[in-house]
């Protein structure tokens, strides 16, 4: 509600106060000459043009619009806009040629400790790092797009970068090209919603130490390594789609070290792994579906306490792996293409419990380069007769109450 | 026209043929004699470069038959059972052999084809067929394309007397004709009218080759198998 | 050469069982097809196939075939014909109509169903494991002269090259856990035929990222052109080298 009353006051502030023109036939050419006459409370208006504004710092609580994309160029060497006064907005500006530096991690737009910062409808070419939020909180990032070309991680900044931050909420922005789409560290209470991030260098999304945040319908498609969850507890991701991670090291997420979270209604299609879980405890992973991974769900035995209820798993080449005997999971009620099972009460439920885990996954997790042996006869072989009589396999690591038909996710 | 020269040839243990040579020319008709297992049929093969000498080597013509093949245009061969593809017909094994040979102004002799009658046996599957019916086959085709030297192992084995004359008086007109035979037989008595000389062998070893009356004077006997006969007890 | 090639292609195409087998492969492919949702999965199913059964069934077709026609060989031997024409010609007759059938009954589907790279990989592999085992039969044929013996023989290897090799392999990689032993892998790969062509079609598919680091290292060497020449060369080599020993053996065979 609070949020809600300062998202109102941002549109309605400008009404009462003075406006401020820039543009070539505007009684301001530089923004910075406006910005530096502005008060709390006015509005800048910019033209459409390109203005070079070397550093454009705005220390006093203005609006700052641009009308049709308005260019703001900062020459590969400065910060375009560093935003340090509470309650500003950036709208609709194109922001190009960011600084690159290896001491100061320069962004197209930085928020330094500061509150109640709007920054809305810009489009961000070629930054170094694009969004950036120190010490920020309640801020609103929205539909932004952002496009790098980066070529390597040390020479690349992330799109959407928050450190040390809270309730920040981060809507329908598009981001490609960067190291990390979204990065979060030491960040809680925030939203990420509808974001699209592709074809990032690193992790779609990254995060560190952030707790009690949400994901909900974000699409994390084709990054270097997909997502990373790491070190954070309370994190829920629902409705998200995580699509061909695929590579060496791609994970749809990464799960290291996350403690009581929640993992529903995703669509994990096409990654390496879908899911990699590490050190994870109290997980539920719950109404998901995993389609055509080369792993669904990699589950090392430092997990405890993870559920795996009501999945669909179709066509995936492995659909659980694992490094160890001891399971302390549970899988239940999940469809699973694999089973061979049968259903003689016609409860929908298989009458035999499932084992997802093969013989040739264990293999491979004890020594990688037995995947050259994949699809060879004697891996069919070894998993057949595994199934008969298991041996390497865990023991307790089976879906007791295996589904006979997909669940309609 | 053929000629070996010190061959040996051994299968595991056994000596089939142990340092053999012989010179055979145009318009002889050899006799091959000698119990089982002498080597005969190894002889014949060797000549026909179907079996590998150890050691020694044979002239065909003057050449060696070793890294040659074509030489073997100029030689009909029976072998003594006679087994062909069983998918194939009569006729088509006749046309295949036609075609594979395919000289030009080819001579064929299909005068054994008509007396045998086999004319009208040209659909039957080579698996249905007789023994003997195999061997006229065998014969027909040893013949067909009019050869300078023809080798027969037992040609008459399995054949009714009338088939048996049918090819004896076939022998006899090749022989005339110029050309060298070699038949190899163990029945001596029909022999006797067909053959010019004669080569025992026993254990793999020659033991003699000789003219048939100089056999015949040698051990004072008229007819072949009462000759070798005599041969036999003296070796023993 | 022609006419022996001729006759022994229209005596196999007489033969039921290479009709029964063109047909199995023909309901097998296109069963497959219909049933997997994508037929890229279809061509993964179709792998196994073509590493498993077409193996088996070239070198056994081949050896039985070879071993039956034993009458037919000492016929033609006694013909004026060289012995490596012979030979050559019944390896060629063989390759051809087994390829034939192969290429009925898994290339039509596959041209028609999955026309695209991993495909085509796909059907080379088959071609190439059909004469391969082809000459490895025609190797063994000429070495043993029993057929009850030599049949074993050819089934033995069969199972050597599609699944005691790997076993070995799988060994290997256990005893040298410590070890860094994916380039070594590629190396090994190579005495396998089997092997080399499931790793080159794997890795058309794209899931060679799967494969964790040995995957990248194959795909090093696999990816680029100069590595899928060597593999195809060495593919190449499989044919030539049982081929040509053979027809060395043929030659100073005892009919």
């Amino acid at each position: 509600m609070k949020l809600l009353t300062f998202i109102l006051c941002c549109c309605y502030l400008p009404s009462f106060a003075g406006i401020i023109k820039v543009g070539r036939q505007q009684p301001f050419q530089t923004i910075t000459a406006a910005v530096s006459v502005a008060k709390n409370g006015d509005t800048v208006l910019v033209d459409k043009g390109i203005y070079f504004e070397k550093n454009l710092v705005i220390s006093k609580q203005i609006v700052l619009k641009g009308i049709g994309h308005p260019v703001l160029d900062a020459e590969k060497k400065y910060e375009n806009i560093s935003i340090k006064a509470d309650n500003v907005t950036v709208d609709g500006f194109l922001l190009q040629h960011t600084g690159v530096s290896s001491m100061i991690d320069y962004a197209a737009i930085k928020i330094y400790n500061t509150h109640n910062i709007s920054i809305i409808n810009n489009i961000i070419n070629d930054a170094f790092f694009g969004i950036y939020s120190q010490y920020g909180i309640h801020c609103l990032i929205k539909n932004n797009v952002l496009t790098a070309t980066a070529k390597n991680e040390q020479e690349s900044g992330n799109g959407i970068h928050c450190w040390k931050s809270d309730s920040i909420q981060i809507i329908g922005n598009t981001i490609s090209g960067h190291r990390d789409g979204i990065y979060f560290e030491f960040v809680t209470n925030s939203v990420i919603w509808r974001n699209n991030s592709f074809k990032n260098l690193r992790y779609g999304l990254h995060f560190m130490f952030s707790n009690d945040d949400a994901y909900i319908t974000n699409i994390f498609e084709n990054n270097g390594a997909g997502v990373a969850v790491m070190f954070s507890r309370g994190v829920k991701m629902f409705n998200n789609y995580f699509k061909e991670n695929w590579g060496d090291a791609a994970y749809g997420i990464l799960l290291k070290e996350i403690n009581d979270s929640y993992i529903e209604n995703n669509h994990f299609e096409k990654n390496t792994s879908a899911i990699y879980a590490e050190g994870a405890n109290r997980i539920l992973i719950k109404k998901n579906i995993f389609k055509n991974n080369g792993w669904a769900f990699k589950i090392q035995a430092s997990c405890m306490d993870v559920t795996l209820e009501e999945n669909n798993f179709l066509g995936n080449t492995f659909d659980v792996g694992t490094n160890g005997s001891l399971v302390l999971n549970k899988f239940t009620h999940n469809y699973w293409d694999k089973y061979e099972g049968y259903d003689l009460n016609r409860d929908h439920i298989g009458d035999v419990p499932y084992r997802p885990v093969s013989m040739y996954s264990m293999i491979v997790e004890r020594n990688p380069p037995a995947m050259i042996l994949y699809h060879s006869m004697i891996m069919a072989l070894m998993d057949k007769s595994e199934k008969v009589i298991p041996s390497l396999t865990p023991e307790n690591l089976k879906d007791e109450h295996p589904l006979m038909k997909p669940l309609p996710l | 026209m053929i000629i070996a020269n010190n061959i040996n040839k051994q299968f595991g243990k056994l000596k089939a043929l142990d340092n053999v040579s012989v010179t055979c020319n145009k318009g002889e008709c050899i006799g091959l004699i000698g119990p089982n297992g002498s080597g005969k049929t190894t002889f014949i093969k060797s000549v026909l470069g179907m079996v590998v000498c150890d050691n020694g080597f044979i002239t065909f013509n003057g050449k060696n038959i070793l890294h040659d093949w074509q030489y073997r245009a100029n030689i009909g061969y029976m072998p003594q059972i006679g087994r062909y593809p069983d998918n194939m017909s009569i006729g088509q094994l006749i046309n295949m052999m036609k075609d594979i040979r395919n000289e030009k102004d080819m001579q064929l002799d299909e005068d054994l084809i008509k007396q045998f009658e086999l004319d009208k046996l040209m659909h039957k599957r080579m698996r249905t067929l007789s023994g003997g019916t195999r061997q006229k086959v065998s014969a027909s085709l040893a013949f067909l394309f009019n050869p300078e030297v023809l080798i027969l192992d037992e040609p008459t084995a399995g054949l009714d007397p009338v088939a048996s004359e049918i090819l004896k008086e076939k022998i006899i007109k090749e022989k005339a004709k110029g050309k060298l035979v070699l038949i190899t037989s163990h029945i001596l008595s029909e022999l006797d009218d067909l053959v010019t000389q004669v080569i025992y062998m026993q254990d793999g070893k020659l033991i003699f080759h000789k003219k048939i009356e100089e056999l015949k004077t040698d051990t004072g006997q008229e007819k072949l198998s009462k000759a070798i006969a005599a041969v036999m007890l003296k070796t023993k | 050469m022609k006419k022996i090639i001729k006759y022994v292609i229209i005596d196999i195409l007489r033969n039921k069982i290479i009709l029964a087998y063109t047909l199995f492969l023909l309901a097998l492919s296109l069963s497959i097809f219909n049933l997997e949702d994508s037929s890229a999965k279809g061509v993964l199913s179709l792998l196994n196939i073509v590493l498993i059964i077409v193996p088996l069934v070239s070198i056994l077709f081949a050896a039985i075939y070879v071993y039956n026609s034993a009458e037919f060989l000492e016929l033609l031997v006694s013909q004026p014909l060289k012995r490596k024409t012979i030979w050559l010609s019944m390896f060629t007759g063989l390759s051809v109509s087994l390829v034939l059938s192969f290429f009925i009954g898994i290339g039509i589907p596959v041209l028609l169903y999955e026309f695209s790279a991993t495909g085509i990989t796909l059907l080379i592999a088959g071609i190439l494991l059909t004469v391969i085992f082809v000459a490895i039969a025609m190797l063994a044929v000429v070495k043993i002269r029993d057929k009850a013996r030599g049949i074993g023989a050819v089934i033995l290897l069969w199972l050597y090259f599609s699944l005691l090799f790997d076993g070995l392999v799988l060994f290997i990689l256990f005893q040298f856990a410590d070890y860094p032993m994916e380039k070594a892998m590629v190396a090994i790969t190579a005495f396998n035929p089997i092997d080399l062509s499931r790793i080159m079609v794997l890795l058309k598919m794209d899931v060679s990222a799967m494969m964790g680091y040995t995957g990248a290292v194959f795909k090093d060497f696999f990816g680029t052109v100069a590595g899928l020449l060597t593999s195809l060369l060495v593919l190449l080599l499989w044919i030539a080298l049982p081929a040509w020993l053979s027809v060395r053996k043929f030659n100073r065979k005892d009919l």
